[in-house]
């Protein structure tokens, strides 16, 4: 490894942990999309700042795209409170007309402004290291190196200083107010932060991928976990891993850092999505169909309760008069029987002592939902599915 | 450059006439569709899906190698749906809600096509150039035959419309109604969802990836506050968007330097602008008249009724009473009481006032009138 590559992969870690801090807290407030919004939203502070500063790592240019950047969230609260229409609607018309404005903006003064759509949009990692801060005459790393370790600082001291009024107002906005912690305040600091981080992480990895950063670890970790802490670590780790193996990635294809970094955050997010336990699809779809047989199971159960007679009783019957199909009916009928719940004589179905219970217990769960009763049959009636 | 000399121009002039009509048309369709997105709650579907189009794009390069529009666009359309539809099974199979949802598809798989689009540019055969146009759009690209496959597009779109339009409205309104009434509603909703990528992909060549949401949303969100109607609304919302097409293709031709995409979406948040603050029904400026006009009703009642109490007290109703009385009383101010004498409620006669019969009776039916309606 060249020492480029080092500081890149390093560049790379530090935005993505800068990234996934705000990110987690804006998932669990459901505002995600601002950070979307943020991102192209800053584009004509950014134009702006350039105008005035000519330099595109300047803190002048930060701090005023920044600004763009809570000038967006603003206007899309104040849409909202005007209830003309709804939030997702306000935020898909704030950020297309800044974005616009900025676009305009480039083109109106291309021969001035060394600046390029694409470059603010999809930034470009690898020329990162070529951008040096010199100190007294002293080499001391890459510019963007400095931007966002400074930015990462920041978020982390805010983080660990207001922790607690952060966690409380994410998820009882009604009891931080009651504790005193204005949820305006933390609502403006966070969106100042996600803004700020935006804009330093902009020229590394473009705006749009900044969303990439910040939503995906977050999501991911929260398919994972449901303890702020650990979500926070886990999406950091998501991260950083996202960051490294995606520079390797885009290493080996020649291709952009950035869009294989948001590739790999891509693919974590898949596995997580599918094979999570507990809360991913291939558990939630397996844990869908037992609830399906289960409840398919008790209809099944009460009906043989209510009726005596042989007709109703026949095992070709199900067919007829429940109306499912047979391999539905031929596995409920092995999971009662399995169960100890029916008896099958002569193709006549009849309840056991044990289903007799199970559908008189169901009935009462039924009619009074009384949680008791379902926590009782779960003891006593362990399905065995063999 | 006069209006009449461009219009004229707007005839004589091929590029001018069907980049004009495209964009018109694609406003057109965009209004009518986004409508639909945004009373469903799924205004950001157009941005995610529109940024989730572009891996599309590129495998369908990488596959076919060729430059064709329509097979890139096939690409756009199928990798839209994939986005769309993971979208939709996020929200319903796990936790995540729909903003992370739409947050996360948008941009992951737009870096994968940047990723792809980047490895693409790196590739020796020199076809590449002008994939990237998708990114912002270039109106000045369309051609004639890219304005047909448009328009029968949106003739398509319009007939499945018109065929399920009860289904359509019905569904919008409430899904669990619809689910009871026996329709499909999986169906119906797979085909609105459909018909919202497609149109967005159709926007893509010319507005592209980064602001086809507006176009989506900004005719719909101006139309919705003219209109109760859905189908005024959806009407309104298609002028709006061929107008802002036309409008916005115009000023970006008479200026140089000015890329039509965006200046289509800026003429159509003026008319979303012009929509919030002029619209009667639900404008800021009438809703602030008439906050305004509640306000001074109001305070006549309450000034009124202050001297209902005060004349009360006499014999005469028509007794004279100094204005000086009212100094004290919050509400009061000379321009109430000239209202109030214009009403025939009150007569002021120098310093002195009096409440005159009917003044008297509407006073002493103020609250009354209002328990009873309450009733």
């Amino acid at each position: 490894m060249t020492s480029a590559q080092i500081e890149i992969q390093l560049i790379a870690s530090l935005v993505a942990i800068a990234c996934a801090i705000p990110g987690v807290f804006l998932v669990l407030r459901k505002m995600a999309l601002i950070s979307d919004a943020i991102s192209h939203a800053i584009l004509p502070g950014i134009v702006v700042g350039f105008f005035i500063t000519h330099d595109i790592s300047s803190p002048l240019l930060i701090i005023l795209a920044a600004f763009t950047g809570i000038l967006t969230v603003f206007l899309v609260e104040f849409i909202q409170k005007t209830g003309l229409v709804k939030e997702d609607t306000a935020i898909g018309l704030i950020f297309p007309v800044l974005f616009s404005i900025g676009v305009i903006l480039i083109a109106q003064n291309a021969n001035d402004v060394h600046l390029d759509v694409d470059a603010v949009l999809l930034g470009e990692l690898a020329f990162a290291p070529f951008d040096r801060l010199e100190l007294f005459g002293v080499d001391v790393g890459p510019k963007s190196l400095w931007v966002i370790g400074v930015i990462l600082l920041v978020t982390l001291s805010l983080l660990i200083a207001f922790f607690k009024e952060l966690k409380v107002s994410t998820f009882d906005v009604g009891l931080a107010s009651a504790l005193g912690f204005s949820p305006v305040v933390l609502h403006y600091g966070l969106m100042t932060v996600a803004s700020v981080t935006t804009v330093g992480a902009f020229d590394a990895v473009g705006a749009i991928l900044v969303v990439a950063l910040t939503i995906a670890p977050a999501a991911t970790a929260y398919l994972l976990t449901k303890d702020l802490k650990k979500m926070i670590l886990l999406s950091v780790g998501f991260g950083v891993f996202s960051a490294i193996s995606g520079y390797w990635l885009a290493h080996g294809l020649d291709a952009s850092i950035a869009g294989s970094i948001a590739s790999v955050l891509g693919v974590v997010f898949l596995m997580v999505f599918l094979f999570a336990p507990g809360t991913g699809m291939v558990s939630v779809s397996y844990k869908q169909s037992r609830q399906k047989v289960e409840v398919l199971l008790l209809t099944f159960l009460l009906h043989l309760k209510n009726h005596k007679e042989k007709k109703e009783r026949h095992v070709n019957h199900l067919g007829e008069h429940i109306n499912w199909q047979k391999s539905q009916a031929k596995s409920v009928l092995e999971l009662a029987l399995k169960n100890n719940m029916i008896i099958i004589d002569n193709e006549i179905v009849t309840l056991t002592e044990k289903g007799n219970m199970f559908a008189k217990n169901a009935i009462n769960y039924i009619t009074d939902h009384s949680e008791e009763a379902i926590e009782e049959m779960k003891k006593d009636f362990f399905l065995f599915r063999g | 450059m006069t209006i009449l000399e461009y219009i004229e121009l707007l005839f004589n002039d091929y590029t001018l006439r069907t980049i004009t009509l495209g964009t018109a048309i694609l406003g057109a369709v965009c209004g009518m569709l986004g409508s639909f997105a945004v009373l469903r709650k799924q205004s950001l579907l157009g941005d995610a899906i529109s940024h989730a189009a572009l891996p599309g794009i590129a495998i369908a390069f990488l596959i076919t190698g060729a430059k064709e529009s329509n097979t890139l666009l096939l690409g756009a359309l199928i990798s839209g749906l994939i986005g769309a539809f993971w979208i939709k099974s996020i929200i319903s199979k796990t936790h995540l809600k729909s903003d992370t949802a739409l947050g996360l598809i948008l941009s992951l798989f737009f870096g994968v096509g940047m990723l792809l689009l980047t490895f693409i540019q790196k590739q020796p055969n020199a076809n590449q150039a002008g994939l990237d146009k998708y990114l912002f759009g270039q109106a000045a690209t369309l051609l004639e035959k890219d304005v047909w496959f448009m328009a029968i597009v949106t003739g398509v779109c319009l007939i499945v419309l018109l065929l399920f339009w009860k289904e359509f409205k019905i569904l919008l309104f409430d899904a669990d109604y619809t689910k009871t009434l026996g329709f499909n509603i999986k169906f119906l909703d797979g085909l609105i969802t459909s018909f919202i990528v497609a149109a967005i992909i159709l926007g893509l060549q010319t507005v592209g990836v980064v602001l086809m949401s507006a176009m989506l949303l900004a005719p719909a969100a101006a139309a919705r506050q003219w209109t109760n109607s859905l189908a005024i609304m959806v009407g309104l919302a298609a002028t709006f968007g061929a107008f802002s097409g036309v409008i916005g293709t115009g000023i970006s031709a008479s200026y140089p330097n000015l890329s039509t995409g965006p200046v289509i979406v800026l003429v159509a948040s003026v008319f979303v602008l012009v929509s919030f603050i002029f619209s009667p029904g639900r404008g800021l400026l009438f809703k602030e008249i008439r906050f305004r006009q509640n306000r001074n009703d109001l305070k006549l009642h309450k000034t009124l009724s202050f001297m209902y109490d005060i004349a009360k007290t006499h014999e005469d109703i028509d007794h004279p009473h100094s204005v000086k009385i009212l100094n004290n009383f919050h509400g009061y101010t000379k321009k109430s009481l000239h209202k109030l004498e214009e009403k025939n409620l009150i007569v002021v006669i120098g310093a002195n006032w009096s409440l005159t019969k009917k003044g008297f009776e509407k006073a002493k039916n103020l609250y009354n009138q209002h328990i009873e309606t309450n009733d």
